[in-house]
């Protein structure tokens, strides 16, 4: 399982956490486990400060071989967030006033069960999974992140969406008070996303309430975001307060503020450049010296999950659907 | 008023100790001294520092001339040079950031931003004009060029509209902050057509043409 070439994690492969406990500590006696997943492991759990809360039973799964995971301090200290702030450091820095606790969420439109239900009502009934990701941004760089979350789909179900959900929307919460960034139209608040039913669906999208096995921070989109690995970082919604599940396709923030630069399905996509730049290539997200001479990474189709997420779209012109 | 030799003892040293400042703690960050930090993406930090303070010496270059005007002192203009020569030093590492840490020197890839790009066609105009400014900031060409001296100095209006501009047509959604700069700018260009009408209304007889 370590030295898997493959990049993807299937959920029917994830290793119970015992076992995976026990042969890891077999192969760190036998000397066999990288030394760069010891040593990332070693520096993420140094850097998460105390008043984070540990996820209780989280079924862990080992990084896939090749992807490192970026620190914590990286993944918690470089975020787009606009609702906080436009620079990088900004949802570190100004999300402090932000309450993620009691949280609700407005489950409306095409499906059997609809209503407001409890962050806990939403999650607890099922296991959280660490799912260690690639996440690539539009502005061309990119992160390894260690996700703590629940399968969408698996959540969705429980609403029985009709067959006239072909697609979910989604919207993130609407609070000036506490996130800065709100008071600026930036962007037209409250950021709206929307997914096809068929990638809401897919086993890799995740409902995501925690990063690193400790709670969502705020600036990380707490308490509750999206993930979806294989699309460029501005469709993984944060902070979620309203799932709709509709038949016309949804609007979507970036593409009603700027339809020429960003579309509705935003894939990972080498071969179609953004207007004002590449996206051919990233560049890896590294705090350090080091990184100051390392080159660009070549960019991979679906950001690496091809093989899982491309016959979604067969027959789709994904030049014109970027 | 500071006399000339106050200001080339005190005031210049001075002033280059301010423009060197941020390369300083650049320089502070990368190392980590202190409470210095540089984030998690270095490079980049490095790239839009360097281009940040470019634009802002630019501006500061731009303002000595209304400041002489305003103040009706001279010494304003003593600084213009060397506002301008940091300005274009920044500037100069601002696109060897972008050459080599960001874009690995590879030449093919520079030369598709440059052509596909237009926030970076207009910033690379805007720095090859800098170029024979800094060149001839000289008091020896400025002696040899004379009066063209002058008419070539010009350039620096189009170069600081053409650095807001790539300024402005980066950013991908937030304007506020590049607003700022061609406010500042718009205010200074418009400072000098009103001081020049003006000029021209009290002493019309002092102009030829
Ligand atoms: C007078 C000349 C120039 C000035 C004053 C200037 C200024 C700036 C400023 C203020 C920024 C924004 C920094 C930030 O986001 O905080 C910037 C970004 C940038 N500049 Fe320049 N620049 C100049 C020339 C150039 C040249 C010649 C190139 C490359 C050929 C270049 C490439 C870039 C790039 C790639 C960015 C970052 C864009 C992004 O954020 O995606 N600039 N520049």
């Amino acid at each position: 399982m370590l030295i898997r070439k493959a990049p993807d994690i299937r959920p029917s492969e994830i290793t119970p956490e015992r076992v995976f406990r026990d042969r890891r500590r077999l192969l760190k006696a036998a000397g066999f486990i990288g030394a760069s997943a010891l040593l990332a492991e070693a520096r993420a759990a140094d850097t998460i400060p105390a008043n984070h809360r540990r996820l209780a039973n989280v079924k862990k799964v080992p990084a896939p071989a090749g992807l490192t995971p970026n620190t914590f301090e990286e993944v918690t200290g470089y975020n787009n967030f606009y609702e906080f702030g436009t620079d990088k450091s900004d949802p570190a820095a100004n999300s402090g006033k932000f309450r993620p606790k009691p949280w609700k969420v407005a489950i409306e439109g095409e499906a059997e069960v609809t209503g407001s239900f409890d962050f806990d009502a939403l999650v607890s009934p099922h296991q959280l999974e660490e799912r260690i990701y690639r996440f690539r941004c539009v502005e061309a760089w990119s992160m390894v992140i260690p996700w703590v979350g629940i399968p969408l789909g698996d959540v969705l179900k429980r609403f029985k969406p009709s067959s006239k959900a072909k697609y979910v929307a989604f919207e993130t919460v609407m609070r000036p008070e506490e996130m800065p960034g709100q008071r600026y139209p930036i962007l037209d608040w409250p950021y709206v996303e929307g997914l096809t039913i068929a990638e809401a669906m897919h086993p890799l999208t995740l409902l995501v309430t925690g990063v690193y096995g400790v709670e969502l921070p705020a600036q990380n989109g707490a308490p509750l975001r999206l993930m979806v690995p294989w699309k460029y970082g501005f469709k993984s919604i944060k902070s979620i307060v309203r799932i709709r599940f509709t038949e016309q396709q949804p609007p979507t923030s970036w593409n009603l503020a700027a339809p020429d630069e960003y579309g509705f399905y935003a894939n990972v996509n080498p071969k179609v450049d953004h207007p004002r730049w590449s996206q051919a290539s990233e560049r890896v997200v590294s705090s350090g010296l080091g990184s100051l001479l390392a080159s660009r990474v070549p960019t991979q189709p679906f950001n690496g999950y091809a093989a899982q997420v491309a016959s979604l779209y067969t027959g789709l012109d994904l030049a014109r659907n970027f | 008023m500071p006399g000339q030799v106050q200001i080339r003892r005190v005031w210049k040293p001075l002033a280059h100790v301010a423009c060197a400042l941020p390369l300083a703690v650049l320089l502070l960050e990368l190392l980590a001294v202190g409470p210095f930090r540089i984030g998690p993406n270095p490079a980049l930090a490095i790239r839009d520092t360097l281009g940040t303070w470019g634009l802002r010496l630019l501006l500061a270059t731009l303002a000595m001339t209304p400041l002489r005007l305003a103040t009706g002192q001279a010494w304003p203009l003593a600084f213009r040079r060397l506002l301008g020569l940091w300005s274009f030093a920044y500037v100069l590492l601002h696109f060897v950031t972008y050459f080599v840490l960001d874009r690995g020197i590879e030449l093919g890839i520079i030369l598709e931003d440059v052509a596909k790009r237009p926030y970076i066609t207009i910033g690379t105009a805007a720095f090859l004009l800098m170029v024979p400014l800094a060149v001839t900031s000289t008091a020896g060409w400025r002696r040899r060029l004379g009066p063209r001296w002058t008419r070539l100095h010009r350039l620096v209006y189009p170069v600081a509209i053409l650095a807001c501009w790539h300024y402005y047509w980066l950013v991908k959604r937030d304007v506020r902050e590049p607003l700022l700069y061609v406010t500042v700018l718009l205010m200074l260009l418009g400072w000098r057509l009103v001081a020049r009408r003006a000029a021209r209304r009290t002493a019309p007889a002092a102009r030829p043409d």
